[in-house]
């Protein structure tokens, strides 16, 4: 029997309390790293769920790469700390972290062939030959590369390639799996493709997976949670959905989705009854409502010029004062309107946000 | 003006003539060139060792002298290229991976041996080891021996030979840079494992041109080997010592059955020099 003092003992002890955080799979608390003069992060937090498929956004230098590098302890942190898994790893090595690392080149071993490529974690890590045979096969299977073995890297294309890099990441059971920018070097249709591949092959084996893109696209189409990031700083966490609905920050509300940027003293705000005690107002362009008939709270606009996406109609409006701004129209609302460039219409925003803190990309 | 096409063509047939001519005067120039620096001087060594016919060839390798000489050329060798090279690769990959406070002049200095003439490096070793050096009262206390000695030989084919394997290493493994290896180390192989499984086998025909330039230069040093040995035949005179020294004595076929020796080492050395480029690309 245990005593109910003995149990409470247990409750407390480092174990127990590191088991109750095992749902974390990431925690990134206040890590700092400068290189010389530039500080690359500054105090970044993130908190991971075990099991989620996360997206690093931001733009180039924002310091995306090195945070994940820092997750896989090949980049040490001036400050800071960083647990996976629930188990501390600040001071771990890269070795003993047990993760999986998708390099964006690849990074695959040039004169292995793939089948050693993928091999080569489990070796090293002394699995029984017959089990790393089966497992390397299976793999292959995994990635689709089934038959392609015996060939070196230089032998695969691009896409072949990266999914070689995933296999060899993946061999080992990683707890967490990290990838930095996997379809950059890649052209728009093999993105795609690998994109939603990557989203099933998530759904399939359920490891913790963060990947870094500067594409918002990539990020909201793939992950469960998007970390923006700006100049080493977190600007924003959420879904995308909440992401690009509720921006944080004017910076997040630009870099996700396009945007037309007035200012609040605009008479298109004064009309619809906008205002804000900051100078600038946020507005997505399929927020703009445009009609024929002048309305109590609309702005007469020009029509300077129509874009036909497809899908979509793109209108470049001219307001009085001279400013332009961005409106998408949907196929129908354009067909029923029937507008034509140098027109006058009438728009009014549906919706328009600003935003407190300053505002720089 | 179109009724005479003899004159419009004239000049593009000149100019013609031109283009053709520079490369045959070039070529020429580089044939006649290398033929009186480098084929015909060969040739006569080849044509001067085997005058007397194969078998005085045959027999002037039999020679004690030559022997000795050759023996400890093969030992100098056999010493101071696996040390360089281990040096070699320590020195370019610490150069190459990692960026440290006085980098750029520390790759200027292993360049040293390449820019100093072998006689002065002959001379730093004599001042230093010497019975008048700094350490030569010392050393000479303890009954130690380095200058006109084979220790002293050895460090002179040492310092000649010191840059050629960091020299070749330093570019492949640039080239191949550090992804590769911090993959090795995220799938958990430490770094010895790191070297021998990635590292090592991407640099390794880099590696082995580098050994081969630094092996043709331990067999081949004249200068200062020279300085420090003291050429005592059959105790401190290597195969180029032998070769001078044989000539000077009027042994001509002695000599030019060493050198014939040398160049055949020195041809050896290219023919694999040429295949490792191959592979490298
Ligand atoms: N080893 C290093 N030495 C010096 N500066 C570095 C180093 N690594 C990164 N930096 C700097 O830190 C900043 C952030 O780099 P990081 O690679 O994390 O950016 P990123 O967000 O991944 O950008 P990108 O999208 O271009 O890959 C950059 O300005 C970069 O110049
Ligand atoms: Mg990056």
């Amino acid at each position: 029997m245990v005593s109910s003092q003995q149990f409470t003992q247990r409750l407390f002890t480092p174990r127990f309390i590191n088991k109750v955080i095992k749902f974390m799979g990431i925690c990134v608390q206040d890590v700092s790293k400068r290189f010389g003069d530039f500080q690359a992060l500054d105090r970044v937090s993130v908190d991971i769920e075990s099991g989620s498929l996360v997206a690093l956004l931001g733009p180039s230098g924002s310091g995306k790469s090195t945070l994940l590098r820092s997750i896989a302890g090949l980049e040490s942190p001036d400050s800071g700390r960083i647990s996976l898994m629930g188990e501390d790893a600040t001071d771990r090595s890269v070795q003993d972290r047990k993760i999986g690392f998708v390099f964006q080149h690849y990074a695959l071993f040039k004169h292995m062939t793939v089948r050693r490529n993928i091999a080569f974690g489990m070796e090293i890590r002394k699995m029984a030959a017959s089990r790393v045979k089966a497992r390397t096969e299976e793999l292959l299977d995994l990635v689709q590369l089934t038959g392609m073995g015996d060939r070196y890297p230089s032998q695969l294309s691009g896409g072949q390639r990266q999914r070689v890099a995933l296999a060899r990441a993946l061999a080992v059971e990683p707890k967490v799996l990290l990838l930095d920018e996997p379809f950059g070097a890649l052209d728009a249709r093999v993105r795609k493709d690998l994109r939603a591949w990557l989203r099933r092959l998530h759904d399939e084996v359920h490891v913790t997976t963060v990947f870094v893109t500067h594409d918002q696209e990539e990020a909201m189409e793939v992950s469960d949670r998007i970390v923006v990031m700006n100049k080493g700083k977190v600007e924003q966490i959420g879904t995308p959905a909440q992401v690009y609905d509720h921006p944080a920050s004017a910076f997040v509300m630009s870099f996700i989705g396009p945007v037309n940027v007035l200012p609040t003293s605009s008479k298109i705000f004064q009309e619809s009854g906008f205002d804000s005690a900051h100078p600038e107002m946020f507005l997505r362009p399929h927020d703009i409502e445009i009609a024929l008939e002048a309305a109590n709270n609309t702005v007469p606009a020009r029509v300077a010029r129509l874009i036909h996406l497809g899908w979509e109609i793109q209108a470049e409006l001219e307001l009085e004062d001279g400013q332009l701004m961005i409106a998408n129209l949907t196929r129908d609302r354009y067909d029923r309107l029937q507008l034509e460039e140098n027109q006058c219409v009438y728009v009014r925003p549906k919706e328009a946000k600003s935003f407190a803190l300053n505002y720089n990309i | 003006m179109i009724s005479n096409p003899q004159q419009l063509n004239k000049p593009l047939n000149d100019r013609n003539l031109k283009k053709s001519w520079v490369p045959t005067i070039l070529i020429g120039i580089t044939v006649v060139y290398l033929g009186l620096v480098l084929y015909i001087p060969a040739a006569n060594v080849f044509y001067q060792a085997f005058r007397l016919g194969t078998g005085a060839f045959f027999e002037n390798l039999t020679k004690p002298e030559f022997l000795s000489a050759a023996s400890l050329t093969l030992m100098l060798a056999v010493i101071a290229v696996p040390i360089n090279t281990v040096f070699g690769l320590c020195a370019a990959w610490a150069l190459t991976r990692n960026r440290f406070w006085g980098r750029s002049f520390l790759l200027s200095v292993i360049d040293l041996p390449f820019s100093i003439s072998p006689v002065v490096a002959g001379l730093m070793l004599v001042l230093l080891y010497g019975r008048l050096g700094w350490f030569g009262p010392w050393l000479n206390s303890n009954n130690i021996q380095i200058i006109f000695a084979f220790p002293g030989m050895l460090l002179a084919t040492l310092f000649v030979s010191m840059p050629f394997v960091v020299r070749e290493v330093i570019p492949v493994l640039e080239e191949a840079g550090a992804e590769q290896e911090e993959a090795a180390a995220t799938l958990g192989a430490s770094e010895w494992q790191t070297f021998w499984r990635v590292t090592l086998p991407n640099i390794r025909w880099g590696l082995l041109y580098g050994v081969l330039l630094t092996n043709a230069r331990a067999m081949g040093e004249f200068g200062a080997v020279s300085v420090v040995s003291g050429n005592l035949s059959q105790q401190t005179q290597s195969l180029p010592l032998f070769v001078e020294e044989a000539y000077k004595q009027y042994q001509t076929e002695s000599a030019y059955s060493a050198a014939v020796l040398l160049a055949f080492l020195a041809v050896l050395t290219l023919v694999f020099k040429e295949i490792l480029e191959r592979k490298t690309k």
